[in-house]
């Protein structure tokens, strides 16, 4: 199921200088508010839950996740070179699965790693705030970089659609209408640092039973279907 | 001895067919897909290639499927038209990657690089590399896993002379050792210097097919057109259809000018300035009408 050579082409990809220095932009400005807003506040629990729950967790993270998601397979697709991986002896779902394990790492990497580092600064990890927000961005990693390599795997425009995604669906029509945030990996992922920080600070909309079947549901199936729908990828032809 | 099927393929996009109803067998040797621009072809190798499925129809590889058998390629080397190909690594890790994806080791890849004669260049990125350097270790990376079956879509594109006699030895050589061995082309040269024989393909349909003398032979005897003004347009008609070699004019009043067709092209280029001396006209334009590589296609569709 996971193809070593498949993966070191995805990583070196992926971390390529220009992407690796997108990736690397988010994280450092999330540790600079934390030290910016630690230095002018102090420590609080409730300014530490509202910068890696405002920033870090809502917008970082998805972002990070859409382009380690997409990234892991969209150029290759767009630019035609996934052929050297399609025209051998290799199981489609094996491919998808390879680069699924590829970007939930860098997204762990560029999302937890630097969360935890801010929660850290901004109030020692008080409450288990740091904790909890660090596990609520490696469970979201995963579903994100499942979501977001099937949008890479079906769609040219697959950075749009996902930008579109994790700002406008997560961010804004979540706070506006209240069904939406059940269909929030966000929401899914606070459902499980609600358990972990276990005070009142850090809330979700969704019970964590649902939260778990969610996760695991869209994971799985997005996962499921970019294999079937990379068994069946058509390579436009140059006429 | 590998043979690839293709039985009654048909393959549309939308409302446009791109490949219809083609019906070929490819041997061992060195075969050339012949046909002008947008004929179907690189539609044609994607079937082939198991990339793209046909509407209707089968390809098959010795009798397997091509379509969805990802163990097909075990015996298939692809030499895709695009560029495109990983080109943050060296020529080296990137022949050692489509190795190491077939389940080989360092000294496939090595093999590979020298059977291209690239291993001068391998430890530098594929980024830096001409053309003619990128289509070597495409090569390389399809000769790999030494397959019997090599797909090649338009392999000369871009190259430089030089560089073009290489890869053309080195596919004369492949279709020696016995493999079957398939390029695309919309140049009539290439497919002649290099191709057993040949597969052409016009507007989606299969043209023609067989060895190249014969259907170079067609091409060449194959009625020439010309468009000729004149001084006096109805008497040079006249005066040219009393000669065998000329088989119909056809005055067109839109154009102010005659379409000769001549069946001997020899004889028919001495015969017309001849005629008009002879009867005191002034010719004012003698062109042919139908000298692309179109047009002699769709004459071989025709015949």
């Amino acid at each position: 199921m996971y193809d070593p050579t498949v993966a070191r082409l995805t990583y070196r990809a992926l971390l390529g200088r220009r992407r690796a220095l997108i990736l690397g932009a988010l994280p450092l400005l999330l540790i600079v508010i934390a030290v910016a807003v630690r230095a002018l506040t102090g420590a609080d629990d409730q300014t530490a839950t509202d910068v890696l729950g405002g920033f870090a967790l809502a917008t970082m993270v998805p972002i990070i996740g859409v382009i380690a998601g997409t990234g892991a397979i969209g150029p290759e697709i767009d630019d035609g070179s996934v052929v050297y991986l399609l025209s051998k002896p290799i199981k489609r779902p094996t491919i998808i699965f390879t680069k699924l394990i590829v970007a939930i790492a860098v997204t762990m990497v560029f999302s937890a790693v630097p969360t935890m580092i801010a929660g850290l600064i901004l109030n020692g990890n008080g409450q288990q705030i740091a904790v909890a927000y660090t596990v609520a961005a490696l469970v979201a990693s995963i579903a994100y970089a499942a979501l977001f390599l099937l949008l890479g795997t079906v769609s040219r425009h697959a950075v749009v659609f996902g930008l579109v995604y994790a700002l406008v669906w997560e961010a804004l029509f979540g706070s506006l209408v209240p069904g939406a945030r059940t269909l929030s990996v966000q929401q899914w992922s606070l459902a499980v640092a609600e358990r972990v920080a276990g005070g009142d600070l850090v809330t979700s909309d969704v019970g964590l039973t649902t939260a778990t079947v969610l996760l695991v549901v869209v994971t799985v199936a997005a996962t499921w279907y970019a294999g079937q729908k990379l068994r069946t990828l058509t390579l436009a032809g140059e006429e | 001895m590998t043979t690839l099927s293709i039985d009654h393929v048909s393959r549309w996009f939308g409302n446009v067919v791109a490949v219809n109803d083609i019906t070929m067998t490819i041997g061992p040797g060195v075969t050339g897909l012949l046909g002008p621009n947008g004929a179907g072809k690189s539609t044609l190798i994607n079937m082939m290639a198991g990339f793209l499925a046909p509407s209707t129809g089968t390809v098959t590889l010795d009798g397997q499927p091509v379509w969805r058998n990802e163990a097909i390629y075990r015996h298939i080397g692809i030499v895709p038209e695009r560029e495109a190909m990983y080109d943050f690594l060296t020529g080296k890790e990137f022949v050692l990657a489509n190795a190491e994806l077939h389940g080989l080791d360092a000294r496939a890849a090595q093999r590979a690089l020298a059977t291209v004669e690239m291993e001068y260049a391998q430890d530098r990125k594929i980024a830096t590399y001409s053309k003619g350097m990128r289509q070597r270790v495409k090569m390389a990376s399809a000769l790999v896993h030494d397959p019997s079956l090599l797909l090649l879509d338009e392999p000369f594109n871009g190259m430089d002379p030089r560089q073009r006699m290489q890869l053309m030895d080195l596919l004369r050589r492949m279709g020696d050792e016995g493999r079957t061995v398939l390029f695309s082309s919309h140049i009539l040269e290439e497919v002649e210097q290099l191709a057993w024989h040949i597969e052409v393909v016009v507007a989606g349909r299969h043209a023609a097919s067989g060895d190249f003398r014969k259907i170079r032979r067609l091409m060449t005897d194959r009625p020439h057109r010309y468009l000729v003004r004149s001084s006096d347009d109805r008497a040079l008609a006249a005066a040219l259809i009393a000669d065998p070699s000329t088989s119909g004019i056809e005055v067109d009043p839109a154009e102010d000018a005659l379409l000769i067709q001549a069946v001997d092209f020899g004889r028919f280029t001495t015969l017309l300035p001849r005629v008009a001396r002879d009867h005191g006209i002034r010719l004012l334009t003698v062109s042919p009408s139908d000298e692309s590589l179109e047009s002699v296609f769709s004459y071989l569709v025709a015949a």
